[in-house]
């Protein structure tokens, strides 16, 4: 690839220990964003960002609507809102339905961020237990990106893994440690 | 890639949206582009069309087909007492002030199928106002607006509005303004004897009363920046001073052009107050 513009990362069960495992180890300079959906509660209100700023040296923030995309932050999309990516390389965030249950959904982001980025966008399917993310892991390949997800035998939940390996053929299986490897080594490039 | 192919379906998205607004005077070329298309893309498939151009031949030639588009495009599902905070926020932090009018008129824009306001209207009767205001409900989708001043939502959503209800500090039970029938919730009329239902659109229409009050939310992520100003500022001119603008949990004024017309009154909930002219 020709160097990366971003990076989108979808998990659901399991996801805060295997985001543990990958963002913190992105160092201070790290000069690709990183655009993050999580699957939670919408009662819940939104303490991903503040729990991951403490462990990362990235700024992690929550995403607001029509903010611009710029390195050196790590974005959460809000709970009970789809995060969308704009042509124009800013997020907007929709109150559309839920896509497979999930509000945020992983497909939406992909989806979105691989028409805006096309080949120059990495995205990562970690740890599930649905099917979300497998629809858009395939559309980040066909746009020309590269496509990861987390090894199932490793995974927490390996549904969701599974299910982005079996739909998307490009998608390379590997282990966290690796993934984190491979997107630090992206941003020395 | 398929770059190329991308690039077609934007010109095609484009002139769809062009056509709908020359032809039929429903305005979608300033929405958040992202969502836009993934809501087309969905009813193109949904109605069975193997292009946007073809869709777009469709609606140009058929006007029965601009409802079952407008479905795709506008159709929120809402909750009642959607972020009880919000509607907690409403009753002891608004509401105080809304008693020392005589009368009071509140605007519920892009009301859709009317969860938000059959949610005001129960607050308002909890609270002993619902009497001296009239509400005005607004929204471009006629079809929503029909759901909305028919009150009838699906039984098996009524749970979720109990709990919200509950938690926004209702002072009363919900199934006191509701009858349960063949699966469905039936609102009480007397909800919506004091309601105008109106098709009026943010993006085309201009300012057409002056409210206490305005809830709009969830309505301005939809709309690109320019357009977010331009429903911001009907909101200014409509409002009285010293009025209330409820936005959506992550809408805010903070890059809005209108921003110095107003003071952050709840922040936490997004309410705004009107300044001083």
């Amino acid at each position: 690839m020709s160097g990366a513009a971003a990076i989108v990362i979808g998990a659901s069960a399991g996801a805060i220990q295997a985001l543990s495992r990958i963002l913190p180890a992105l160092p201070a300079a790290y000069p690709i964003p990183v655009l993050v959906v999580v699957h939670i509660p919408p009662d819940r209100s939104d303490l991903l960002a503040p729990l991951f700023q403490a462990r990362c040296r990235l700024v992690v923030k929550e995403a607001e609507d029509k903010e611009p995309i710029l390195p050196g932050f790590v974005y959460f999309g809000p709970s009970d809102y789809h995060l969308l990516v704009e042509a124009d390389r800013t997020m907007s965030l929709s109150a559309d339905e839920p896509v497979l249950y999930s509000r945020p959904s992983i497909d939406v982001l992909f989806e979105s961020a691989a028409d805006a980025y096309g080949a120059s966008l990495v995205g990562v399917i970690l740890t599930g237990a649905n099917e979300d993310g497998a629809a858009g892991l395939r559309a980040v390949a066909a746009a020309g990106g590269v496509a990861l997800a987390e090894d199932p035998v490793a995974a927490f939940a390996p549904a969701m893994p599974s299910a982005a390996l079996e739909l998307c053929a490009e998608a390379q299986s590997m282990s966290l440690d690796a993934i984190a490897a491979y997107l630090v080594g992206l941003g020395t490039s | 890639m398929t770059k190329a192919g991308d690039d077609v379906e934007d010109i095609e998205i484009h002139l769809l949206l062009e056509a709908l607004f020359r032809r039929y005077h429903y305005d979608f070329r300033h929405y958040a582009p992202a969502s836009i298309k993934r809501r087309l893309k969905q009813a193109r498939q949904q109605l069975g069309f193997h292009s946007f151009s073809a869709l777009q031949d469709a609606v140009l030639h058929d006007a029965a087909m601009v409802p079952r588009l407008l479905n795709y495009l506008t159709v929120q599902v809402s909750e009642m007492f959607r972020d009880p905070g919000y509607f907690r926020a409403i009753r002891e932090k608004v509401v105080p002030h809304l008693r020392t009018y005589p009368s009071l008129k509140v605007w519920i824009a892009g009301c859709s199928s009317g969860e938000e306001l059959h949610s005001f209207a129960i607050l308002f009767r909890e609270e002993g106002l619902l009497d001296r205001t009239l509400f005005y409900a607004t929204d471009i989708n006629p079809g929503a607006l029909e759901i909305a001043a028919s009150g009838v939502y699906a039984l098996d959503r009524i749970k979720a509005f109990t709990e919200n209800h509950q938690m926004s500090g209702g002072k009363s039970s919900l199934s006191d303004y509701y009858t349960a029938a063949y699966g469905r919730a039936v609102f009480d009329k007397t909800l919506r004897s004091r309601v105008v239902f109106s098709d009026h659109s943010l993006v085309t229409d201009a300012v057409f009363a002056e409210a206490q009050l305005i809830s709009c939310r969830n309505v301005l992520i939809y709309f690109d920046r320019p357009l977010q100003d331009r429903a911001v500022g009907l909101f200014r001119d409509s409002l009285v001073r010293k009025g209330f603008l409820g936005l959506g949990s992550k809408e805010n004024l903070r890059f809005s052009g209108h921003a110095c017309a107003f003071t952050e009154f709840v922040r936490e909930e997004k309410i705004y107050q009107r300044r001083e002219p």
